[in-house]
């Protein structure tokens, strides 16, 4: 290994040692605040870590992991997750009492790390060992709250199905292997542009069955089963986590993969990835009307906006990269301060606030926790001056930007369809609270102020920390375009077909517009795909 | 700088009335009527300084502009730009603001501060609304609205309040998105065909497309205007949504929200397609004229007040989208008059209701009747706007409705003729109101305060001003003309150019070619 690549693997290791750093810190002494503090170190250290490991450039670290600009941006988008991610729920654990929490942060970090790995994956083998590191610390993660039983249940649930997805995923990748003979996304790209028009049903199968497996992950239509309810039953910030940091971290693997291997241009998993897509959106958003419980609301809504995210990795315009990664930040900002909001109103101080009816005037009683949940609800559905409304704009651009009609305007009724729960919350946040509202407050307070420690500082840090950002981001984005836009431009390299004009999934053949050719300079690779005959 | 000042002081203005409750309930009140104050003034004088290029037609159309980057990437800017109609809507929209301000000064009494904020950023988006000159800009200020009216509705309004607001909020939120889609569309295919990628809407005018895209990007358009305007098969947000908010909500929903629909038709769906809006036109002057005649025979079926008054309103607003899709002089200065006098009239309505309903507790017109020997005064102010509703020659009503139907009749007689008949139902149920709440049998014994110091204020005003609309309408038609001048000269040319083209739908004469545009789009 040169010393180059020892570099640009700092933020990686970074974060891995800090999980070996916390573990013999727990040997030494028990102590909750020690570990949360050195994890809190240890993620800004990688942090902090990232621009140095950019300045190398695009990196091939043996053949398993490439660390190029779109890897590096998506691996500080985690550690940035991971870090808000301890800040709110050292505090949960606090409140909760749970017994021995020090080694949540081992596993969290371990599962950062993983997720991590998939950003930067190039070849099936990496892919799947991050992705088995992160699901596997989720297991112990979603349970570790051991006194509930719903969340061992939420636990066992998601191991159970974790794992049955990652054998789909396993064998999907078999089928792949066999027919390319290399796990290397490079040569598999190449495999695949080659084949592109006639791809056979084995082939078809392995990717039918990678579809099915990273459905699972990222909780689409009809692979969602498990979220409403591991989203309820694990701890709150856990929740936030694997709507964040675990989707992301998988997302990030598709829109690479699907773009380097030119998937899109497939037919057959084009419309098999736009079906999904649409399905989640209704689905998601539908099933979200029937339920009253916020932790579940949240979970469909979930749902629904990866089905949003799908429509961004499916458009082929200069837009679509700079699109998926614009509204997954949106979104993991939006979700770990929702999660957040509920984590701290779960334990501690408050009543455990999980129905919609709990909330009910909690605006005027709490303002604070009540602003940021409202904030993140309206970056939910969408609103301008929320980080929210630049992830949907961009979606939408890209798919305007390639003809998706149906798909935008599917989500254009799915989000139409999402208002109402989004509401029903903020209503009931801001309704004025009833007598036996106040009553029961009293009474709360009350009983709170015998026992359970109050709100820790640093869940208000990481709550505040959100709202800005989401604020920030939604009033502001330049900064975080600027950030984004130049990412995608390493695959550019990496095209090595001889230009022939794209006929498929009823894009009009144009030129890819000048002035992009300069600030999107993968633009071209991306809008007008090429493929050998 | 001073139009992005505008929107700044409202909102911090709105901030500051909400920080200030913790000094007492009277503060935001105050605060909220001398930011208001203060913005009327500034406005005053801005009118003032430019009347010359108002009037005179110096200059270019903008009178005054205001440009900064804000996404580059995407060739977005905070553009502000300022015309004689932005002007006048946003002179109404502070005035009714003032009014609004005054007639909740004693019904609200919980979350003083918050209500005034919410009040007060209603006004900086309206202001962003009309100011915007960046088609992004003026989406992001088009959602921001609902938020603060949204509050408005579900924390102060009545018993029905959370399904009216949520219907509201769906409705236009979601009509919004599919102008998005519109604006996006429009956006690629200027950046594509010239290699500009602006959102710039004066810079998007006159982008080439094909007929069928430029129909379907003008309907995401209008159909984002029509829900707010409201035109009649997508009305049904509007009753609930004024019914169920407080008195200063339903002024601020009647008086300014409606007017913002009917300014995106004539700012950006008119100007940017002008010939699908061309092709569209004899639809779009038809359902006005439905507007106009099923607005006024529901009100007249009403039994609550405040209904009664909402569906009077779509009546209102037929006239605005007949005007507006005749294309001349006449009718689209009509359009502005009536968008504007409809603000104050039926505000004035509002405000009354709202002030009768302090005093009778109900809204229902059977449990009303014979108010008039009670409080006298209140039912002569009552018959003041009923009648400048029903568009009675001296009020400003009149004069809109009338150049609307002038105008209309040289394009499209039959509909005009039948819009007519919409005067009758209009005097009907204007004097219907007065006869079964002032007059009849005094249904109990009324023993209630007449109109206050407070009340009359704003009543007077708003008489005053009505008065002066309907009596010398020149000042605003002069303000109004420069900006309707070019929509029409643009719609023109395109005419021109139709008629130039092979295509055999082209309407030179709108009037014969309206029924065939029809026949041919189906």
């Amino acid at each position: 290994m040169t010393q180059q690549a020892l570099i640009a693997l700092m933020p990686f290791l970074a974060v891995a040692g800090t999980s070996v750093v916390v573990m013999l810190a727990i040997a030494v002494r028990r102590d909750h605040t020690l570990c949360a503090g050195l994890a809190v170190a240890g993620l800004l250290v990688a942090l902090a870590l990232i621009p140095a490991a950019g300045s190398e450039g695009a990196v091939q670290v043996t053949r398993l992991l490439v660390i190029d600009s779109y890897a590096l941006f998506f691996a500080g988008l985690l550690i940035a997750a991971a870090l808000l991610t301890v800040l709110l729920s050292s505090g949960y654990l606090a409140q909760e009492g749970t017994s021995q929490p020090e080694e949540y942060y081992v596993l969290l970090l371990l599962a950062t790390g993983g997720a991590m790995v998939l950003t930067a994956a190039n070849s099936f083998a990496s892919f799947f060992l991050g992705l088995e590191l992160l699901t596997v610390s989720l297991y112990g993660l979603i349970a570790y709250v051991r006194e509930d039983v719903r969340c061992l249940e939420a636990g066992v649930k998601y191991l159970v199905l974790a794992a049955a997805s990652s054998a789909f995923l396993l064998f999907g990748m078999a089928l792949v292997y066999a027919q390319t003979g290399t796990m290397e996304f490079g040569p598999l790209a190449k495999k695949f542009v080659t084949a592109a028009g006639d791809l056979g049903p084995l082939w078809l199968t392995g990717l039918a069955m990678m579809v099915v497996g990273i459905g699972f992950k990222l909780a689409v239509v009809p692979f969602h089963l498990w979220t409403p309810d591991v989203y309820e039953g694990a701890p709150p910030p856990v929740a936030g986590f694997v709507a964040s940091v675990s989707k992301g971290g998988v997302v990030a693997f598709l829109l690479r993969f699907v773009t380097m291997a030119h998937l899109p241009e497939v037919r057959p998993v084009w419309v098999l990835l736009a079906a999904i897509a649409v399905a989640s959106m209704y689905i998601g958003n539908l099933l979200a009307l029937l339920q009253r419980n916020v932790k579940r609301i949240l979970a469909y809504s979930s749902i629904a906006h990866l089905g949003y995210l799908l429509v961004a990795v499916l458009a082929s315009g200069a837009h679509a990269p700079t699109a998926a990664t614009v509204y997954l930040t949106a979104y993991i900002t939006t979700i770990l301060g929702a999660f957040g909001v509920v984590g701290m109103l779960a334990g501690g101080a408050f009543s455990p606030a999980v129905m919609i009816d709990d909330f009910r005037g909690l605006f005027w009683r709490r303002p604070w926790p009540a602003s940021v949940l409202t904030i993140c609800l309206l970056s939910l559905i969408g609103m301008p001056s929320t980080a929210g409304y630049i992830g949907k704009f961009y979606v939408l651009a890209a798919g305007v930007e390639s003809d998706l009609w149906f798909l935008v305007i599917s989500l254009v009724i799915g989000s139409g369809i999402g208002l109402y729960y989004y509401l029903q919350i903020i209503i009931a946040l801001f309704a004025s609270p009833q007598q036996a509202d106040e009553e029961r407050e009293a009474e709360i307070d009350e009983s709170s102020a015998e026992g359970r420690p109050p709100v820790r500082l640093t869940t208000h840090v990481g709550l505040a920390c959100l709202a800005v950002l989401l604020t920030f981001v939604g009033v502001w984005p330049t900064p975080l375009l600027e950030l984004v836009a130049p990412t995608p431009s390493v695959w550019q390299t990496r095209e090595q077909s001889a230009p022939v004009p794209r006929p498929l999934h009823g894009l009009r053949g144009r030129s890819v517009p000048s002035r992009w050719d300069t600030t999107l300079s993968t633009a071209a690779s991306f809008g007008p795909r090429r493929r050998t005959e | 700088m001073v139009l992005l000042w505008i929107i700044i002081l409202f909102f911090l203005g709105g901030l500051l009335a909400w920080w200030s409750e913790r000094w007492g309930h009277a503060w935001p009140r105050w605060i909220s009527l001398l930011v208001t104050g203060g913005h009327m003034v500034l406005l005053l004088v801005l009118w003032g300084q430019h009347v010359q290029q108002i009037e005179l037609t110096h200059g270019g159309p903008w009178l005054v502009e205001y440009n900064l980057p804000w996404i580059p990437q995407l060739g977005i800017g905070i553009t502000l730009a300022m015309d004689g109609l932005s002007l006048l809507l946003i002179v109404l929209s502070n005035l009714l603001a003032i009014m609004a301000v005054g007639c909740s000064w004693v019904a609200i009494k919980r979350h003083v501060g918050f209500f005034h904020f919410n009040l007060l950023a209603i006004l900086a988006a309206l202001a962003g609304i009309f100011l915007a000159a960046d088609l992004f800009l003026f989406f992001v200020f088009w959602e921001l609205l609902l938020i603060p009216l949204y509050f408005l509705i579900v924390i102060w309004g009545h018993e029905h309040r959370v399904a009216a607001a949520i219907k509201f909020f769906i409705y236009t939120q979601s009509s919004g998105l599919f102008m998005l889609l519109g604006i996006l569309g429009l956006y690629f295919l200027h950046g594509r065909s010239t290699g500009v990628y602006t959102f710039d809407f004066r810079e998007l005018i006159g982008t080439p497309m094909p007929e069928s895209t430029a129909w379907w990007l003008m309907l995401g358009f209008f159909f984002a205007f029509a829900v707010k305007l409201p035109v009649v098969p997508l009305h049904n947000w509007l009753p609930d949504a004024h019914t169920e908010a407080p008195t200063a909500g339903s002024v601020d929903l009647a008086g300014l929200v409606l007017k913002v629909g009917a300014y995106g038709m004539i700012r950006f769906v008119v100007v940017l397609f002008p010939r699908a809006a061309l092709a569209f036109a004899p639809v779009a002057m038809w359902l006005g004229v439905v507007g106009i005649i099923y607005g006024a025979l529901v009100a007249f079926g009403q039994t609550h007040l405040k209904r009664l008054v909402a569906y009077t309103s779509i009546s209102h607003m037929g006239f605005v989208l007949l005007g507006i899709f005749a294309f001349n002089e006449l009718a689209l200065q009509g359009a502005v008059m009536v968008m504007l006098s409809h603000a104050i009239s039926t505000s004035a309505l509002f405000i009354l209701v709202g002030d009768l309903y302090e005093r009778v507790h109900t809204r229902d017109i059977r449990e009303m009747g014979g108010l008039w020997s009670a409080i006298p005064r209140m039912g002569g102010t009552g018959m003041v706007f009923a009648l400048a509703s029903l568009g009675l020659p001296g009020m400003g009503n009149f004069v809109g409705e009338f150049l609307v139907l002038l105008g209309a009749y040289k394009v499209n007689p039959a509909a005009t003729a039948v819009a007519t008949v919409g005067f009758i139902v209009s005097t009907v149920y204007s004097l219907w109101i007065i006869q079964k709440v002032f007059h009849g049998a005094q249904q109990r014994e009324w023993n209630i305060p007449d109109i206050t110091g407070r009340e009359a204020t704003i009543m007077a005003a708003m008489t005053a001003i009505i008065l002066w609309m309907g009596l010398f309408p020149q000042r605003i038609l002069s303000t109004a003309s420069r900006a309707l001048e070019d929509l029409r000269t643009n719609v023109e040319s395109s005419r021109s150019v139709v008629a130039v083209d092979p295509v055999p739908e082209s309407p030179n004469v709108a009037s014969s070619a309206g029924t065939a545009a029809m026949k041919d789009e189906r």
